[in-house]
């Protein structure tokens, strides 16, 4: 790990002032942060404390709905009563990843920023435009098993490896931050971002910007969810394909529906027209597979990952039918239900 | 400490205070030092293993302010004023705590290398209280990887301390 000076912030105001450098940053839990720090992935010349800044409470928001602090645990989320009653596909997607002494650390400010785990972007010996922009990208013609299948460039074929931000994703989140020209929100759609020729950028944050919290909207998914993680190993492992499936059921008609996928794209995977094509409609093995076939247009494969369109078309499918029947996909007995 | 003007020193050892295994400690650490080295280095507790230092592994696993996390993965000055408890802490005296005796009742080892942070791990599992079923034990203890594969084992002897304690679903039940 390199040499940096390191500052406690004790309020909003103290972490913004302190953290505008272009080499600073927030430490939160440190999940991320430290482990590319020992890579020398990561050289900040500062570090700025955020852990006791405040932000570390759930809180019924005046319109409806939930605002989760940005320092609050991931495990304290999940298990908050009212996040696991009222946006359950939340609290199933924050359960699936990690380990439990990585959630009791990371936070949802953390999770939200966390890096790519594509294998050149931890080795500083090999290229990559994400961590040394224009020195080219070592996954394209590499191994990139884990890659991108959808919203890839010639720069870059990174997954975003998160996996509760594919449930906020589907759950139309917001996120508030505050930074030097003050406050604002950005929808969660337009938080993370595709590669394109800059993919040093991961998300739209500014530099200096603290997450403070992310917002949840007062709408009730609860009845009929899923987070479905396919990954190599059965817990403590990266997706490979994640689905979360959240819908609003009239009868055995489907009158709304919100379909993200992760481990496929540089952010949570969203298609409107997949979701548009299910409302009204209903819960059938055809319909579910017109929602796949629109999620996955485009999808192309990278060779190592190839696999992941097919995986991808059958994750979707399996979990539109969990959702439909209300019989979410368990974190715990790993049986494909 | 916390509520006082922010502390900011370049390159620069730290004042911190921990409390570890219930005694407090008034520390100098560098910024860049992370739990797990101040803890096997600085204070000699080197129970706790350092099995690949990425959070990938659980071997680092002690309690923080009694909830378990990975020691390799956190800096000692984010830490001011916390409680850590490792294994070395977990016997009274002469006395095993509980998981440690069901550690050894099952057999849940072979080298011993993973031993210290299945059982912190373990304890932390027990302060939550949310695991009552094997399933449950399993995905609740699998933060931390055992070379050895003395896994079911080691599911008897946390199934063990549960049961004693009426934490199981079929005894609540
Ligand atoms: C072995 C291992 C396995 C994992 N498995 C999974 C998994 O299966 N699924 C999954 O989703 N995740 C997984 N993770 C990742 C884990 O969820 C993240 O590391 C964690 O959520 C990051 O949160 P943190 O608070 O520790 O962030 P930190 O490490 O403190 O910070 C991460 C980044 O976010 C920035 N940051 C932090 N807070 C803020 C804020 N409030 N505002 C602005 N910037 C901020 C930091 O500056 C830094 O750049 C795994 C991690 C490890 C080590
Ligand atoms: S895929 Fe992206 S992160 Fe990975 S090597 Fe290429 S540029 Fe770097
Ligand atoms: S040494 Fe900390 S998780 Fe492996
Ligand atoms: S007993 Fe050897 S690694 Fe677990």
């Amino acid at each position: 790990m390199n040499r940096f000076s390191f500052t406690r912030a004790n309020s909003v105001p103290e972490a913004v002032r302190a953290g505008g450098g272009a080499d600073t940053r927030f430490l939160a839990g440190g999940t991320n942060l430290i482990d590319l720090m020992k890579e020398n992935v990561e050289r900040p010349s500062a570090l700025v404390d955020i852990n006791r800044v405040g932000l570390a409470g759930i809180e019924e928001r005046p319109g409806g709905g939930l605002r989760l602090g940005a320092l609050v645990s991931n495990a304290d989320t999940a298990y908050d009563r009212r996040v696991a009653e009222r946006y359950p596909l939340l609290a199933c997607a924050i359960l699936a990843g990690a380990s439990p002494q990585l959630r009791n650390a990371a936070t949802n400010g953390g999770n939200l920023n966390q890096r790519t785990r594509c294998y050149y972007f931890y080795d500083t010996a090999t290229p990559c435009n994400k961590r040394n922009p224009g020195t080219g990208c070592g996954a394209i013609g590499g191994v990139n098993r884990i890659h991108a299948i959808l919203g890839a460039s010639p720069s870059c074929i990174a997954t975003n490896p998160s996996d509760m931000c594919v449930a906020l994703a589907a759950l139309n989140a917001t996120v508030r931050v505050t930074g030097p020209d003050g406050e604002r929100e950005i929808a969660f759609a337009d938080y993370h971002r595709l590669p394109g020729d800059a993919p040093q950028h991961d998300n739209t944050l500014r530099t200096g910007e603290l997450v403070t919290a992310i917002d949840l909207p007062d709408e009730d998914f609860s009845a009929h969810h899923t987070y479905l993680k396919l990954r190599d190993r059965l817990s403590y492992a990266f997706a490979l394909v994640s689905v979360a499936v959240a819908l609003r059921m009239e009868g055995d008609r489907i009158a709304e529906a919100r379909i993200a996928l992760g481990g496929v794209a540089h952010k949570p995977w969203r298609v409107p027209a997949a979701e548009q094509a299910l409302a009204g409609q209903p819960a059938s093995a055809e319909n579910f597979d017109r929602a796949a076939e629109l999620l996955l247009r485009g999808a192309q494969g990278q060779g190592h990952n190839d696999f992941k369109i097919g995986l991808a078309r059958r994750a979707i499918r399996r979990a539109l039918r969990q959702a439909a029947a209300g019989t979410p996909q368990s974190q715990t007995d790993k049986r494909i239900a | 400490m916390s509520d006082v003007a922010p502390i900011s020193i370049a390159f620069a050892a730290m004042p911190i205070t921990l409390t570890i295994n219930g005694h407090e400690r008034r520390l100098s650490v560098e910024p860049w030092v992370t739990l797990l080295d101040l803890l096997r280095e600085r204070e000699d507790l080197t129970g706790s293993k350092k099995g690949c230092d990425h959070g990938q592994c659980g071997a680092c696993t002690v309690l923080v302010d009694g909830r378990r996390m990975n020691s390799c993965l956190k800096l000692a000055v984010s830490l001011d004023g916390a409680s850590i408890t490792t294994i070395e802490g977990l016997a009274e005296g002469d006395r095993l705590d509980p998981l440690q005796q069901a550690f050894m009742d099952h057999d849940a080892f072979q080298c011993g290398y993973c031993t210290p942070g299945q059982i912190c791990s373990a304890k932390g599992l027990l302060n939550e209280g949310r695991a009552r079923t094997r399933d449950e034990v399993r995905e609740m203890m699998s933060g931390n990887l055992c070379r050895c594969g003395a896994y079911t084992n080691i599911v008897d002897a946390v199934m063990q301390v549960l049961e004693s304690r009426g934490q199981i679903k079929e005894a609540a039940e």
